[in-house]
């Protein structure tokens, strides 16, 4: 086995010589997540936006509709806050875990 | 009046149904780098030993105009044959014929076959090729996958169940293999999944081919759905009869002992592992410098390779071998590992085959991704498995046994029946550079130079406790041995495990975290 060519994995501060395999490359890496940024949760098409950039709302209050498996979702706000910037206009098609919406808290 | 006539009628009845799906048909699965169903069974089983049955049988969908339509055999073969000289019953679905869809007396023959391997006692093998569900029988075909899901797993632990999959296997049709013992996939061949990459398509917008959706490679490497990966259907055959010479026949049976033989001397066998435990080295050399004739016949090589599974023979008889692999992410547990290795465990304890555990991982993987997969769960299975299993289980300890890795792999508080432990062992709550940094952390923390003290304590810690010494001192090992000892020890283990007989509490059954 070739010295230079292996990759390092730590285990209890333990450094190992090792090889990776594709899955462990591939796996997902976590990110805390932003409640500022609303993002899909499944691929869709924008039916609506209710909202303008600098608009205040409420905890509840409709943001848009998005529709996905034949399904309109209702996108709602998380807390009382702002709009502060609108990436997407009705008609869209978007991906999952595309960046709608961007609020902030009052 | 001669009978002539009447075996005359029947010989032009068998040839018309010998068919298949017409030439045609045949020529299009040819076409597509495919052998027929029948080529396909002719190659697996002994030669002139295939009957089969239910020739004649004939589909009873009566709507869409289905009346009309022959489908000959109604798109599945069935019958009995041998395999080195034992018997076997076998299915194969063809696809010549209405794609192999499955209607209701296809999935009758199926069943037919599936009964009488299981009051017979001998293996079952199922060749899927099949484009699904037949739609114009409508819930028929829903009823003839549920009884053949049922019959997997009434069969499971009984008799060894096989599946090879040499042409679409999709939507519910998945299910019968994944509830077998062994699947068998053929590049370009094979397609397995549950939902279509056109319906993904539609649905969710994502495009993806059949080949990277659920190709043989997707479930060699990354789903763990198959077993065996071959590039041609002859190669995937071979390891078919390969398999079925080191399994028994039932659950009431052990595996044919042959002829033992000594392994291949390559090298010594200690100088295969390097002296730091930290640097990483082929556990399957290992293995083979201890197997008879160097022979080692691997499960799952592909799918989580941290950790080595398969069959190997000591003395002639059928061990299953479960390793950590230093050589892949330094042969850590985690969530595919413990489920590939807590499966094979299961299946050895099913098959009455002993097993030999080689133990050399620092612990568990580490990362948000590994506690979000559940690798609690599924750590679990392995100490599930393992504490289960009543078969002879033997360990070999060669480098690093720490924390929950070592109670994990087969240790004797799991009951193994003989824990043998290299003097390169360091068995321990974890390794020196943890340990010493939880048990000094005032020192080094104090000290003028922490690097330098850290350093010191580690050594200190490596010194005490990085040994076989503590544990053999408390009998958790049963002996440190010299590595060239390690078959002699196996062998002698195994000889005297042979009448081993233990009952556990009587239950219906565990509930194991699957």
């Amino acid at each position: 086995m070739d010295e230079n060519n292996f990759e390092t994995i730590i285990v209890h501060s333990a450094k190992y010589k090792t090889e990776y395999t594709r899955k462990y490359r591939n796996r997902p890496i976590w990110e805390a997540p932003n409640e500022n940024y609303i993002y899909s949760f499944i691929p869709g098409t924008i039916i609506d936006v209710h909202v303008k950039a600098g608009e205040k709302l409420k905890e509840g209050d409709s943001l848009l509709i998005l529709e996905a498996m034949k399904m309109h979702n209702n996108v709602q706000m998380p807390f009382d806050g702002k709009v502060v910037k609108v990436f997407v206009k009705p008609g869209e098609k978007i991906p999952k875990r595309h960046l709608m919406i961007e609020i902030k808290p009052l | 009046m001669s009978l002539k006539r009447n075996i005359l009628d029947l010989r032009k009845r068998k040839s018309e149904v010998l068919k298949g799906g017409g030439e045609k048909a045949i020529e299009k699965q040819v076409a597509m780098g495919k052998l027929t169903a029948r080529e396909r069974i002719l190659y697996i089983l002994d030669e002139g030993s295939f009957h089969e049955y239910d020739l004649f049988v004939e589909h009873v969908a009566r709507d869409f105009d289905m009346e009309k339509k022959k489908l000959h055999g109604d798109g599945v073969i069935i019958g009995t044959g041998t395999i080195h000289g034992s018997p076997v019953c076998i299915f194969a679905q063809d696809f010549t014929v209405a794609g192999g869809s499955l209607g209701l007396m296809h999935a009758r023959k199926i069943t037919k076959i599936m009964d009488h391997a299981l009051k017979m006692r001998v293996p079952l093998i199922g060749i899927n090729d099949s484009g699904g569900a037949r739609i114009q029988e409508g819930v028929n075909s829903l009823a003839g996958y549920g009884e053949i899901f049922f019959r997997n797993t009434l069969a499971s632990g009984v008799i060894p169940q096989i599946s090879v999959i040499l042409g679409p296997c999709a939507g519910g049709a998945v299910y019968s293999p994944a509830l077998t013992d062994f699947v068998f996939v053929v590049n370009n061949i094979s397609k397995m999944f549950i939902t279509g990459p056109s319906v993904i398509k539609t649905v969710l917008g994502e495009e993806i081919s059949m080949e990277e959706l659920g190709g043989a490679k997707v479930h060699a490497e990354i789903t763990g759905n198959a077993h065996f990966y071959a590039e041609s259907e002859l190669e995937c055959f071979d390891q078919i009869k390969k398999l079925m010479n080191y399994i028994p026949w039932n659950n009431t049976q052990k595996a044919e002992k042959i002829e033992p033989a000594n392994p291949k001397k390559k090298k010594k066998i200690e100088n295969i592992v390097p002296g730091d435990p930290k640097m990483p080295y082929d556990i399957r050399d290992i293995i083979e410098a201890i197997t008879d004739n160097s022979e080692f016949f691997e499960i799952m090589e592909m799918f989580a390779p941290n950790i080595v599974i398969g069959f190997g023979r000591l003395n002639g008889e059928t061990v299953g071998f479960v390793a950590n692999q230093p050589k892949v992410l330094a042969g850590v547990l985690d969530c595919d590992s413990s489920d590939k290795a807590a499966r094979f465990i299961r299946y050895c304890n099913a098959f009455n085959i002993p097993i030999v555990t080689l133990e050399d991982l620092p612990g568990y993987l580490p990362g948000v991704d590994q506690e979000h997969a559940g690798v609690i769960r599924h750590g679990a299975k392995i100490l599930y498995a393992y504490s289960e299993a009543t078969v002879p289980k033997i360990t070999v300890i060669i480098r690093k046994a720490y924390g929950g890795g070592y109670i994990a792999m087969n240790s004797r508080h799991l009951r193994a029946d003989f824990v043998f432990a290299w003097p390169t062992a360091e068995i321990a709550v974890m390794g020196p550079e943890g340990a010493a940094n939880i048990v000094f952390r005032k020192e080094i923390a104090e000290a003028e130079d922490s690097e330098a003290m850290r350093q010191v304590k580690i050594e200190e810690y490596k010194e005490k406790f990085a040994n076989p010494y503590v544990a053999a001192a408390r009998g958790y090992i049963d002996e440190v041995i010299e590595p060239e000892d390690t078959r002699k020890m196996l062998l002698h283990a195994l000889q005297v495990s042979a009448n081993k007989s233990v009952m556990g509490p009587k239950k219906k059954h565990g509930i194991p975290p699957f």
